[in-house]
């Protein structure tokens, strides 16, 4: 006869992986704040919101199901041009729509080129995925009645939010516009990462010869969130777009691509957070030594990235720990069970 | 006999080598059945070809009178072959919990809910925990897999095929470098298997394959050398020539 302690133990502790930190409150009540505490820094919080949404996409396929990428701006670009061109031929004219638009024009693209990924080592996905953003870049480039090409897209108007809040050049109606979307999305990945499939997204990722013994098809879940986060990357390029009225070739770039990488590592992968940490701390890192040395402060950015790299990612993780050991400590129902499940280490791979 | 899988003129060759050569082979159903051989006797492969890791040269594997061989790996574990691997393939990062939580949603067909939070059906979670008990993991539900100690990761590693609800279970060596304190623990579990579940089992211990198996296939150079019960292949003069030798002059 089964302890009926043991099996209530047992559906609590699976459900702790998706249960709500404190630290969790704090970072989306600090964030939303700052809408009415921090006007004058709206500019740049609204590329740390759509950089984060960006990097959260790259988290769902690196940190969860083990898939590098150094192309990851073929979705971001893809977004951000769709989004564009829908408001300058007014396709769509509403903001919201346009970039749900364009998110799953996105997510279509992921999808088509999942297939790529599928086989092959980290190397070869590497190189496939930075060649199909050079493919995208250089259509964008070749196709310029449409896009714009060298010169990028211009005159692109954007319509009010909903028909109401117009977008202003202060970033106000724009940090709220991209915090909003980064949350429900964040409240969506959460929700798939801690789910049955979640799971088994790491399982792929850990062993996928075990995976697939298990009745798992392999292929098939990598194709599934590799679509998701080419969708997620494609609304974070339309709410570049969107905030800046503009699109250019330079959303295709590979330093887009290979900044995500580092923002990501910045902040640790398969945690959800990483992303939207890094990308905090890239880019007010980027502004304070663009400001100190306005031409060379890519030195301190790749000095950054080097140290990151040499020192590791066990330390990198030991890095994120005091958060980690703190939010135990916080967290009084961890504390009553044994010990912690699961450290989220899994950091560069 | 109902017969519960079987193989027909199976053969699998690699540039060269003839890894498996025309092996026709039947496992009764609820059948503990072992399959023995010198290393490199083509075991190994055998089991890649029932379980679909690879596709035979020719030949055929027949599962419930339906002809499997092109069938996916995935296909096969739904239909209910699974297999253990004689080095342990587990998922370091995941808990014992989760990993047979993992695989008893798979089999239900729950493994692409991704709108439901881990834990949340209490049907499933009691079976898990059952497996678990099942398996003495219960006291070890919350650690990481990859720093269990090694005879319970054996465990798991059986568990986790158990948790898969196996017709015919395909156990690779499930004791192999377990230290001989710790042995009797995995040996009951396989033991205790459900007598319903077919096991074909692969074994280097002879003193494993003749407590546990009625019927014993022994395979050499990749083919089927001589089949038959414990008691007449253990008397096969053959069998003990190229096999069994010195090892089993002792047990």
């Amino acid at each position: 006869m089964i302890a009926r302690s043991t099996i209530v133990a047992a559906t609590e502790r699976l459900a702790a992986r998706a249960r709500w930190h404190p630290l969790e409150f704090a970072f989306w009540i600090s964030a939303f704040s700052a809408i009415y505490l921090m006007p004058s820094q709206h500019l740049i919080l609204t590329e740390i919101a759509w950089l984060g949404l960006f990097a959260l996409s790259l988290d769902l396929i690196l940190g969860y199901a083990g898939i590098v990428s150094l192309g990851h701006a073929a979705f971001f670009g893809f977004g951000a041009y769709a989004a564009a061109l829908l408001a300058k031929y007014e396709i769509i004219n509403e903001p919201v729509l346009a970039m749900l638009a364009a998110g799953a024009g996105a997510l279509m693209l992921g999808f088509v080129t999942s297939f790529l990924v599928l086989r092959g080592s980290d190397l070869a996905r590497l190189m496939v995925t930075l060649g199909v953003a050079l493919v995208l870049r250089e259509l964008a480039n070749r196709y310029g009645w449409l896009t714009g090409g060298a010169d990028g897209l211009q005159g692109v108007t954007i319509r009010p939010l909903l028909g109401t809040f117009r977008f202003d050049m202060f970033g106000h109606t724009g940090y709220a516009y991209c915090l909003i979307v980064l949350f429900v999305l964040f409240l969506i990945a959460r929700r798939l990462v801690n789910s049955p499939f979640g799971l088994s997204l790491l399982s792929v990722k850990g062993n996928p010869l075990r995976a697939s013994a298990i009745g798992i098809s392999v292929d098939a879940r990598l194709v599934a969130i590799y679509t998701v986060a080419a969708g997620y990357a494609g609304i974070a390029g339309a709410l570049l777009a969107q905030t800046t009225a503009f699109a250019s070739l330079e959303v295709f770039s590979f330093d887009r691509s290979a900044d995500l990488l580092l923002v990501l590592i910045i902040g640790g992968a398969g945690y959800l957070y990483g992303g939207l940490i890094g990308a905090i701390i890239f880019k007010f890192m980027q502004d304070y030594l663009s400001a100190l040395t306005p031409q060379y402060w890519p030195f301190w950015i790749g000095l950054v990235l080097v140290t990151i790299v040499l020192v590791g990612r066990d330390r990198i993780s030991s890095w994120t720990a005091p958060v980690r050991s703190l939010s135990v400590l916080m967290d009084w129902r961890t504390l009553r069970s044994s010990q912690v499940t699961r450290p989220p280490e899994r950091t560069f791979q | 006999m109902t017969v519960a899988l079987e193989t027909i003129d199976l053969s699998k060759r690699f540039a060269g080598i003839v890894a498996t050569s025309n092996v026709s082979f039947r496992i009764a159903k609820g059948a503990r059945h072992a399959l023995i051989g010198p290393n490199g006797a083509g075991k190994t492969t055998l089991i890649n070809l029932l379980t679909g890791v690879q596709r035979p040269s020719s030949g055929r594997i027949m599962f419930d009178g339906e002809d499997i061989s092109g069938f996916s790996t995935q296909k096969r574990v739904g239909l209910g072959i699974v297999r253990t691997f004689q080095i342990n393939q587990l998922f370091g990062d995941l808990t014992p919990l989760e990993t047979i939580g993992l695989a008893v949603s798979e089999r239900r067909g729950q493994g692409l809910d991704w709108w439901r939070i881990v834990g949340s059906r209490h049907d499933l979670v009691t079976e898990v925990v059952e497996i678990l008990e099942r398996f003495h993991l219960s006291d070890v539900m919350n650690t990481r897999a990859g720093i269990l100690p090694y005879g319970k990761q054996r465990l798991l590693e059986i568990a986790l095929a158990i948790a898969c609800r196996p017709r015919v279970l395909l156990l690779d060596e499930p004791a192999a470098g377990v230290p001989e304190d710790e042995r009797h623990e995995i040996l009951s579990a396989v033991a205790s298997l459900p007598a319903e579940v077919t096991v074909l089992l692969i074994e280097h211990d002879m003193d494993i394959v003749f407590s546990f198996a009625d019927r014993i296939s022994v395979l050499v150079n990749g083919a089927l050398f001589v089949e038959g019960k414990p008691e007449e292949v253990a008397s096969d003069p053959r069998v003990r020539a190229v096999y069994l030798g010195e090892e089993f002059a002792d047990a």
